[in-house]
């Protein structure tokens, strides 16, 4: 495992091209595009403001950047460094800015949700769609990149609406049966639209792309509800995260529920491997480590972090979340499929120094791995089984079928993890620190064996 | 009262005893009375001076007679001999006496039996009184408790009617809270939908404010020059042709999408399919032969059963040859057919579990015969030995680990810990296999060894015995009782020859132990020495002429001991032999590496 030299950012703005070739990153007001394998500045774009988001298009031609404090949006291209376009939406304001999967579309959503605007970049006409839904994820985008759906609200109703990408034609428009619409996700083969309630009702609904209700799921009522859903890869399962502290899985076929995971305080089911971090501090006066100290560079506040198998049963850290606030602390708020499908990484809020693995296959708990700290964030490698896992202190971690691993980031003034996002080929993996980032490479001589 | 009771049984206890006395010996009494009564009687009367005297006699005895017949003994009537009353007619006198005594004795008898009776019944109310004192209390008590339980009881209801009270007003309260709730909740409903409605005018408002302003200048895209479609395509007009291609392209990758699921249920459809086929020969296979094959006893039912499973096998052909058509009829055919078998083989394995279960038995009874002492013995053992191996495994462990300490900076080390620990893991299952397996030879190198030594301390009994026996005729040779020796002359000529005998079988014991020494640690050699001058207690068995039989082997093994202490000349050799066995067990160690390798 080799690790890069550090490079600056501002805002966590960072991000590999879809086609894996180019990592743009975002300070203050420029935009640099260097490439992945020399990490050499291939083009500098400059601003006319901080960037707030910064998005490739997909076929890697195109960088949309954001500036939501002045409601610009400015495109950069790769092919001609001096070809620009500007998007300005002047007093009435900007929140949200995308791409359309066609990379010729830029879709963006104007303060108080009053409406989309849909920018061609070949023909610059202008489109707009009103009433969309402020919710958590009111706009999602076919897997193929052919269809649109949209939450909207209108007359205290809320609706969904299915856009064709090419032409921006409205296939479908029909009203969901919702109190009050959360969410939707298309199911990977494009098929199937998945759309919960907010948390105040458990309710999922799947839709078929003609508009037709499939299925209706509720597994309990009168309490916190949905709380995240996530399709598996092969659109074979639905992962549903609740306040419950549990996680519902639901099949492709009668769109009922095959598996249900818990997230005990104690974990005893004997298939699992239970990984407890352990911090030790190297000891100050021992020759040997001091040497080490030495040899390695790190600074004397470094701590040695390493897994350690645990024999059940297992206490896992639970804080008990305020009842009397709202958004409370409890319940699975991550979901992540594994690339193949097989593993299903899950973290329970109350429960945030804790990561659970589940298998698909066996439909049981794989892996538990408690962190020292609580989890920021986690995320598959794109081509392998193989979860990459950061808590916001200098360590990376790493899980497979076959063991875990902790690795200190190597480099000066403590760097510290708050974000990472793997290479579409998965032999690297880049680290986001607060202002810094930096590439990690793993071996791929394990691989050509 | 108590004290008025016991004297007043104190008084009758002692009329009793004089009673008791006077009836004691009535006959003795009697004859008293009759021998001296009369000066007595004298005496007392002359002293009392009360009813008879000299001169009214006749007036007495006519008192008497008037008495005796109020008595109701007027057949006998006293009288005087003479007119004058000097002298009675001692005939009637003495009846009437006779009579007067038994009517006493007969009284006295009564009073007994009644103060006998008055006893019982003055015991028996002495006994009612406790009782009834007791019972008094207890009434008493549990009066008392029934007014306490009645008092609780009361206490109780009211709380009970206060609860109720309480029950009441907070069903009121629930009622009148979950109202307001509902109330609440459609006013805030509807507050939020009012809201809601305003906040989407105003939206409106905003929206059309802001594109009445016409600023196009602010609202604006401002692109150097248009970029192609991604496509390479040129746009197309919206028309009705392109809109009902929409629906047409949706439609079609709906159906492609079912299309896929459908081949892929198919799939899995046949994949159990032939799954099922499978198992259905196999439960075919294995029930046939079984139902031709044994059960002589129910001829009737084999041949039933062989019917049945020809007959299944038709139905297994024809749902096979029907199994693409997947028509309803063949699915039900399959399925009763694997019913059916489903439920032979169910019976069967019952029937296999139930005589698993009776050899189980069996076995557990035998087993009960290998005495427990011997498996504790060796489980200790063999727990020992895990544990110097586990010891051995973890020192080596220790070692690779420092080693991997040293070799390697502390970082990498951190690093590739997890993957060497893995392979460490692997490398230690393989060596612990491969202890495992010497720990086996060695068990069995030990049975080997326990099998010699039981043959050898068997031997050694018997040249025990010889020798013994030798030593018997020696010693009945060397006696000065010559009558005895000659007639032990055939048993010395017997031992002589035996002497000759134990030297043989000396050498061929003592070669049998070096051959032995060689492969065993805990053998007791014993040197030629010892054959030759027989220790004390063999010389004190001898002497004393006891029984080989009587010595167990328990003594005998005692005996060795003693030998072994004793004879000192032998550790050189013993150690010899340890040095010997600890090469040869390396020996054997690395044969079972060729082997395993």
């Amino acid at each position: 495992m080799n690790f890069s030299e550090v490079f600056k950012q501002s805002n966590q703005l960072c991000k590999v091209s879809p086609d894996g070739k180019y990592l743009a990153t975002c300070v203050q007001y420029r935009l640099v595009v260097r490439d992945v394998s020399t990490l050499q500045i291939m083009h500098l774009y400059t601003c006319l403001d901080q960037i707030s988001h910064m998005e490739w298009s997909s076929d890697s031609l195109f960088i949309l950047c954001a500036m939501y404090k002045r409601g610009l949006v400015q495109v950069w291209s790769l092919e001609q460094p001096d070809w620009h376009c500007k998007i300005d939406e002047g007093s009435i304001g900007l929140v949200s800015s995308r791409w359309s999967p066609d990379g010729r579309h830029i879709l963006n959503t104007t303060e108080f949700h009053l409406r989309i605007t849909v920018w061609s970049l070949c023909t610059k006409a202008v489109s707009y769609i009103k009433y969309p839904k402020a919710c958590q994820k009111g706009i999602d985008f076919s897997r193929d990149g052919s269809y649109m759906a949209l939450a909207e609200r209108r007359d205290c109703k809320d609706f969904v609406s299915i856009f064709v990408c090419d032409d921006w034609h409205l296939l479908r428009h029909f009203e969901t049966e919702t109190q009050d619409l959360a969410g939707l996700e298309w199911s990977p083969n494009g098929c199937v639209l998945a759309v919960w309630d907010s948390c105040l009702e458990y309710k999922v609904l799947l839709y078929s792309l003609d508009g037709r209700l499939l299925s209706t799921y509720s597994a309990y009522e009168w309490s916190l509800g949905v709380k995240s859903v996530s399709w598996s890869p092969s659109s074979q399962f639905l992962a549903i995260g609740s306040y419950d502290e549990k996680v519902r899985i639901i099949n492709h076929i009668t769109w009922k529920k095959i598996a249900q995971f818990q997230h005990p305080a104690t974990v005893e089911s004997t298939k699992a491997t239970v990984y407890k971090e352990v911090e030790r501090r190297p000891a100050v006066g021992t020759d040997e480590m001091s040497l080490h100290n030495i040899t390695t560079g790190s600074t004397l506040f470094n701590t040695q972090s390493k897994y350690e198998i645990c024999s059940l049963p297992v206490q896992v850290p639970v804080v008990k979340p305020d009842p009397d606030r709202a958004n409370p602390k409890i319940g699975v708020s991550v979901l992540a499929f594994s690339s193949n499908n097989h593993y299903l990484a899950t973290k329970n809020d109350n429960m945030a120094s804790v990561v659970w693995v589940w298998n698909m296959q066996m439909m049981s708990l794989q892996a538990v791995l408690e962190q020292t700290s609580a989890v920021r964030c986690f995320q598959w490698d794109p081509c392998h089984p193989r979860l990459a896992l950061c808590t916001g202190n200098t360590k990376l971690y790493l899980w497979s079928p076959g063991g875990c691993v902790a690795v200190q980031v190597p480099t000066e003034g403590g760097f510290q993890v708050h974000s990472l996002n793997w290479h579409c080929s998965g032999n690297s993996l880049i680290l986001l620190g607060k202002e810094q980032l930096c590439l990690c490479y793993m071996e791929t001589d394990e691989e050509d064996k | 009262m108590g004290e008025w009771w016991t004297t007043e049984a104190s008084m009758e206890n002692y009329e009793i005893s004089s009673i008791s006395h006077v009836t004691m010996s009535p006959s003795r009494q009697n004859s008293f009375v009759s021998s001296y009564s009369f000066p007595l009687a004298k005496s007392s009367y002359s002293v009392i001076s009360a009813f008879c005297t000299e001169d009214n006699i006749l007036q007495c005895i006519s008192y008497i007679n008037q008495e005796l017949a109020s008595l109701g003994l007027s057949s006998t009537y006293i009288e005087a001999t003479s007119p004058e009353g000097t002298g009675l007619n001692a005939v009637p006198a003495l009846n009437a006496m006779y009579e007067l005594l038994q009517i006493h004795r007969r009284t006295m008898s009564t009073v007994e039996g009644l103060e006998k009776e008055q006893l019982k019944k003055s015991s028996t109310m002495e006994l009612m009184q406790t009782s009834n004192t007791r019972l008094k209390d207890q009434l008493e008590l549990s009066i008392r408790e029934k007014s306490g339980l009645h008092e609780m009881e009361r206490q109780l209801q009211l709380k009970i009617k206060t609860l109720q009270s309480c029950l009441k007003t907070e069903k009121d309260e629930v009622q009148k809270l979950q109202s307001i709730i509902a109330s609440r909740a459609s006013q805030y409903s509807h507050d939020a939908k009012r809201k809601e409605r305003e906040a989407a005018k105003l939206r409106e408002r905003l929206s059309q404010l802001l594109v009445d302003r016409k600023d196009k200048k602010l609202v604006a895209i401002d692109v150097l020059n248009s970029l192609g479609r991604s496509d390479g395509k040129r746009g197309h007009w919206k028309t009705a042709k392109a809109t009902a291609s929409h629906e047409g392209e949706m439609y079609k990758s709906l159906l492609s999408d079912y299309e896929a699921s459908q081949k892929s249920l198919m799939l899995e459809n046949a994949e159990l399919k032939k799954v099922l086929q499978q198992m259905k020969k196999e439960m075919i296979h294995i029930l046939s032969p079984r139902s031709s094959s044994g059960r002589g006893a129910t001829a009737d039912d084999s041949q039933e059963q062989h019917h049945d499973s020809d007959g299944e096998e038709k139905t297994g052909d024809t749902s096979r040859e029907t199994l693409d058509q997947s028509c309803e009829h063949a699915r039900e055919q399959l399925t009763n057919s694997i019913r059916q078998q489903w439920r032979k083989l169910r019976n069967h394995v019952e029937k296999l579990d139930s005589q698993v279960s009776q050899v189980q038995n069996q076995l557990e009874s035998n087993k009960e015969m290998i005495p427990l002492e011997t498996h504790e013995d060796e489980m200790e053992r063999m727990r020992c030995e895990v544990q110097q191996c586990k010891e051995f495994i973890h020192a080596q462990q220790q070692l690779l680990q420092q080693q991997l300490n040293t070799s390697f900076d502390d970082e990498t080390a951190a690093l590739l810990n997890d993957c060497y620990t893995l392979e460490e893991k692997e490398r230690l299952k393989e060596e612990w296999r491969l202890f495992e397996e010497q720990k086996r030879n060695f068990e069995r190198e030990r049975t080997n060894f326990t099998e010699a030594a039981i043959r050898l301390g068997r031997e050694k009994k018997a040249f025990e015995e010889d020798r013994a026996s030798w030593l018997k005729n020696q010693f009945l040779n060397l006696t000065p009782f010559t009558d005895r020796r000659r007639c032990s002359s055939s048993d010395g000529h017997s031992a002589l020859s035996v002497r000759s005998e134990p030297e043989i079988r000396r050498s061929s014991v003592k070669a049998q132990l070096a051959k032995s020494s060689t492969y065993t640690t805990f053998s007791t050699p014993r040197s030629s020495q010892s054959a030759a001058v027989p220790s004390t207690p063999e010389l004190y068995r001898t002497l004393r002429l006891i029984p080989e039989s009587s010595s167990t082997r328990h003594s005998n093994r005692g005996l060795w001991q003693e030998c072994s202490t004793i004879e000192d000349g032998d550790n050189r050799v013993k150690a010899k032999n340890g040095g010997r066995c600890s090469d040869l067990s390396i020996f054997s160690m690395g044969e079972d590496e060729n082997s395993l390798n």
